[in-house]
């Protein structure tokens, strides 16, 4: 295991003054899941790690009406998965946080982790980016918030800072007459990260989709949306025939690589596959 | 430089120093001597690790000992009562759902924490439940058959 200074900061301006001094040198540490593998291969090397969980309110999972959703750094994947209110309304997020890992990890794992760890088979992304999330970063000028469709730039790459904490991830209030849905591909149930995740969330209106949004997972650098693909289905009727060219769309746009869950041809036509499943699962719980 | 770890393990209050890269896994096995959890893959993919962390089961090989501080632990040894084994502990051994027992302890705690919240579970969840504990002996049948046993009775 590589060896490093601890410090257990109890506020978040606490927090952020530690990163802004050891900057480049300092990694955060909430669930640790992913940190604490990458420090016994000694993959990650830093001097300091600053751990968040002990600083209050963080791990908070709040709705309000009009607003939508906040969930707070600390949040666990777990807590997001059974909590009450994300299950009526944001169910197709309680789903993601089920399919990810283990509960035993998912209890130490947090969505902000997920995120800012910026795998591109992560689970939590193309949920989020589908119910169109944005992030709170906040450094020492203040916080920021950025479209989560805005803040991947690369493989565990992103646009925050040293000095910057994902304080929260805001969700948007669900829209009347609204659906979404993801389908992780992957050949078992537990343990396993996604060959390819789709995400689609669309909403009804006098039967023509608005808002269509579609996000895929493990086929490109980054969790990124499927923008042509969205524009196929935007404003229009949700025929067969419209579904499915939304769905080659996906499958033309994304951009696959060769590993050893799969090809890159195989993971386009799973992108197919699921587009249309996932789309078809958005508008039975839109209707 | 080691740092004071203030905590609750198996309902005792406990002060340990610790250096800040141990794992909680690694402070219960080693310096408490509580060596009911076991180090199988020692990267959070095979549960025989598994403790509960206020009362929700944790990879305590993929946790820093000091991310517990404050916090309160359960291991295996904890779920003894005066001497009598807890009725999931006594399941396991009328079931047979024992083989060579490595991952007994993750089981039994992964299925204790299923019944604190969910005392009638439904085989899909026991199932999923401990999806994240590995049984090398492949043993998982009397493994459910025995928490089933449990949440029945």
């Amino acid at each position: 295991m590589h060896r490093f200074e601890y410090h257990a900061p109890t506020s978040t301006a606490e927090a952020i003054g530690l990163m802004e001094r050891y900057g480049d040198s300092a990694r955060v540490i909430a669930g640790g899941t992913d940190l604490l593998t990458a420090l016994k291969e000694r993959w990650e090397r830093p001097a300091f790690v600053i751990g968040i969980g002990a600083i209050p309110g963080l791990a908070d999972i709040l709705y309000e009406e009009g607003v939508g959703l906040t969930i707070g750094a600390t949040a666990t994947v777990r807590a997001v998965e059974t909590s009450a209110v994300v299950r009526a309304k944001y169910p197709v997020l309680a789903y993601a946080a089920s399919t990810l890992a283990s509960i035993q990890i998912r209890n130490l794992a947090t969505v902000a982790g997920n995120i800012c760890r910026a795998s591109p088979s992560a689970d939590m992304p193309p949920a989020l980016l589908v119910l169109n999330a944005a992030v709170v970063l906040a450094g020492p000028a203040g916080e920021r918030v950025v479209p989560l469709a805005e803040f991947f730039t690369g493989p565990g790459r992103t646009v925050r800072q040293p000095n910057e904490l994902l304080t929260e991830i805001r969700v948007p209030p669900p829209q009347p007459h609204s659906g979404a849905a993801y389908i992780k591909h992957s050949p078992r149930r537990a343990m396993d990260l996604a060959v390819v995740g789709v995400a689609a969330a669309l909403a009804l209106e006098n039967g023509l989709c608005h808002d269509v949004r579609i996000a895929l997972g493990a086929v490109a650098a980054t969790p990124r949306r499927a923008r042509e693909a969205e524009a196929v289905l935007e404003g229009h009727e949700p025929t067969a025939a419209r579904l499915a060219e939304a769905a080659r769309v996906a499958a033309t746009a994304c951009t696959p690589i060769s590993d050893v869950r799969g090809s890159a041809d195989y993971r386009r036509e799973m992108v197919r596959v699921n587009t249309a499943r996932a789309l078809q699962q958005a508008l039975e719980a839109a209707a | 430089m080691k740092q004071l770890l203030r905590f609750t393990v198996n309902e005792e209050p406990c002060e340990i120093a610790v250096e800040p890269w141990w794992t909680l896994l690694d402070v219960l096995r080693d310096q408490l001597e509580l060596t009911g959890a076991k180090k199988g893959c020692d990267r959070g993919d095979c549960g025989a690790c598994t403790v509960l962390l206020d009362g929700k089961p944790i990879v305590s090989c993929t946790t820093l000992a000091l991310q517990a501080h404050g916090r309160r632990v359960t291991t295996i040894e904890g779920l003894v009562h005066e001497g009598t084994p807890h009725p999931l502990q006594q399941a396991f051994v009328d079931v047979g759902a024992v083989q060579c027992g490595f991952c007994t302890p993750g089981m039994v705690l992964a299925a204790k924490a299923l019944l604190d919240e969910n005392p009638s579970p439904t085989e899909d969840d026991v199932r999923e439940a401990i999806a994240g504990n590995l049984c090398r002996c492949t043993g998982y049948a009397k493994i459910v058959e025995a928490v089933l046993s449990v949440a029945h009775a």
